[in-house]
């Protein structure tokens, strides 16, 4: 994987997956490692993320390097006019790697093409966001000891949320069994369906969460936008009956936990929170050692 | 019209390749996405001819130029039942057709708005791919997204 760009989670094969995971480990033990001392590591939003950004930052400082960049593209060439082109070949004189957050699709793949030094994708537009999705799988194999044979149930906004069709994709490698719960206008899209189909799986859908929780291993929350209905006599129709509250998980088994990408707004009542099952703090705090694992990985220090 | 008249127009070039049987609205993308009005060889183009298969269709035929396979595979997209026909020397010396390739670049615009195909100058890279009712789509190297084949627009 060395110096080698990550822009999409299907850029990693299962055992590169893996790999990632089992490195994070050694990180999560011992994460301040002063390995990437003497290295410049760019950290480029162009549309604002306060949670992933400050994440690899913190991430990249723990083990030594040093952080440049932008948190967004407002104070920089971009607002006069330069390409991204420019201003990828520019930075990349600068660091040894970037880590770049953009709010057009496809963004980082191109950049991984002109850029002379690894590019690692923090999210670009409604595209991927390849280390949210390793972060997740590192959370699913802390607290369930495995990746294989799972129940997954995901819930939301399946249609338009990346992290659920990344993490869909990926989890096809480890026989999960796909439990998908949305309103019928959020429902998974085909071409995400296609996968799990391709890789022999099985996938039920449902309309309502509490026949489902029951069964499930992971309960794998997202928000649902009022601006993704074109009815907003739908949107309230639907939308408390997207949120957990604490009483649901009354007949959840022992070993259930509850995941969100976060930011959270009402579809996981606070109630919840001092519940043992919810797990999507730490699993955002989970999200420096894997990407501890990735630059160091990328950048050959480990 | 005897079959002789018809051969004989086919074959009026002393060497080079004819291009029958193109839906005759797509005759002028088939020349673009070939580049052939950038080249300096002969080129003599027809629409709406008669054809007894497509009711109507058009035709090229271009001096002194061969194609390579995945050259001329570029213009499945738009003329999927077109003909090739290699002339040498006044004689049709091979006839082939065309099949859809693998990959498709620069000639076709992504769907996605949002690519940034359509916000850059960055040229276009497809996979071409089939759903499971056997449909045609582009997916996008960069977005990721699929393009439908009622979608395509050509660059």
């Amino acid at each position: 994987m060395k110096n080698r760009s990550l822009v999409s989670i299907n850029d990693y094969s299962k055992e590169e997956i893996i790999r990632i995971l089992d490195l994070a480990e050694t990180f999560e033990a011992q994460p301040r490692q002063e390995i990437l001392k003497g290295k410049v590591i760019a950290s480029l939003f162009f549309e604002p993320s306060t949670r992933t950004r400050l994440s690899f930052e913190s991430a990249a400082m723990q083990l030594g390097a040093s952080v440049i960049g932008f948190s967004s593209a407002a104070t920089t060439s971009v607002q006069k006019g330069e390409t991204l082109n420019d201003t990828i070949l520019t930075v990349s004189n600068y660091s040894d790697l970037i880590v770049m957050r953009h709010p057009v699709d496809g963004a980082a793949r191109y950049a991984s093409e002109v850029a002379p030094v690894p590019i690692i994708n923090a999210g670009d537009g409604a595209n991927q966001h390849p280390t949210q999705c390793l972060l997740d799988l590192y959370s699913i194999r802390k607290t369930q000891g495995t990746l294989d044979n799972l129940d997954i149930t995901f819930v939301g906004d399946l249609k338009y949320g990346r992290t659920v069709h990344s993490l869909t994709m990926a989890l096809c490698h480890f026989n999960t069994r796909f439990h998908l719960v949305s309103p019928p206008e959020l429902k998974l899209p085909s071409a995400v369906k296609r996968h799990i189909k391709d890789a022999k799986l099985q996938y039920e859908q449902y309309t309502d969460m509490s026949e489902v929780i029951p069964k499930s291993d992971i309960l794998y929350m997202t928000r649902i936008q009022r601006e993704r209905f074109p009815d907003p006599l739908e949107y309230e129709r639907v939308k408390n009956s997207y949120n957990l509250v604490n009483s649901m998980l009354d007949n959840g088994k022992p070993n259930l936990k509850i995941l969100h990408p976060l930011p959270r707004v009402n579809e996981i009542h606070t109630d919840v929170d001092s519940n043992p099952m919810a797990y999507y703090f730490q699993q955002a705090q989970n999200g420096i050692y894997v990407r501890q694992a990735l630059m160091a990985s990328i950048l050959g220090n480990k | 019209m005897s079959d002789k008249r018809k051969e004989l127009i086919v074959s009026a070039i002393s060497n080079g390749t004819v291009i029958d049987h193109i839906p005759t609205e797509n005759v002028f993308q088939v020349i673009k996405i070939l580049g052939l009005h950038k080249l300096s060889n002969p080129l003599y183009f027809g629409t709406n001819l008669e054809s007894k298969k497509f009711g109507s269709k058009g035709i090229i035929k271009v001096s002194d130029k061969y194609f390579e396979p995945e050259e001329i595979n570029k213009i499945a997209l738009v003329a999927p039942s077109a003909t090739l026909i290699e002339i040498h020397d006044y004689e049709v010396v091979r006839k082939s057709t065309v099949t859809i390739p693998e990959k498709v670049d620069k000639i076709v615009k992504c769907f996605n708005p949002n690519c940034i195909t359509n916000k850059e100058d960055v040229s276009t890279k497809f996979t071409v791919l089939y759903d499971e009712a056997g449909n045609l789509k582009l997916a996008c190297h960069y977005c990721e997204k699929n393009t439908s084949k009622e979608n395509i627009i050509f660059i």
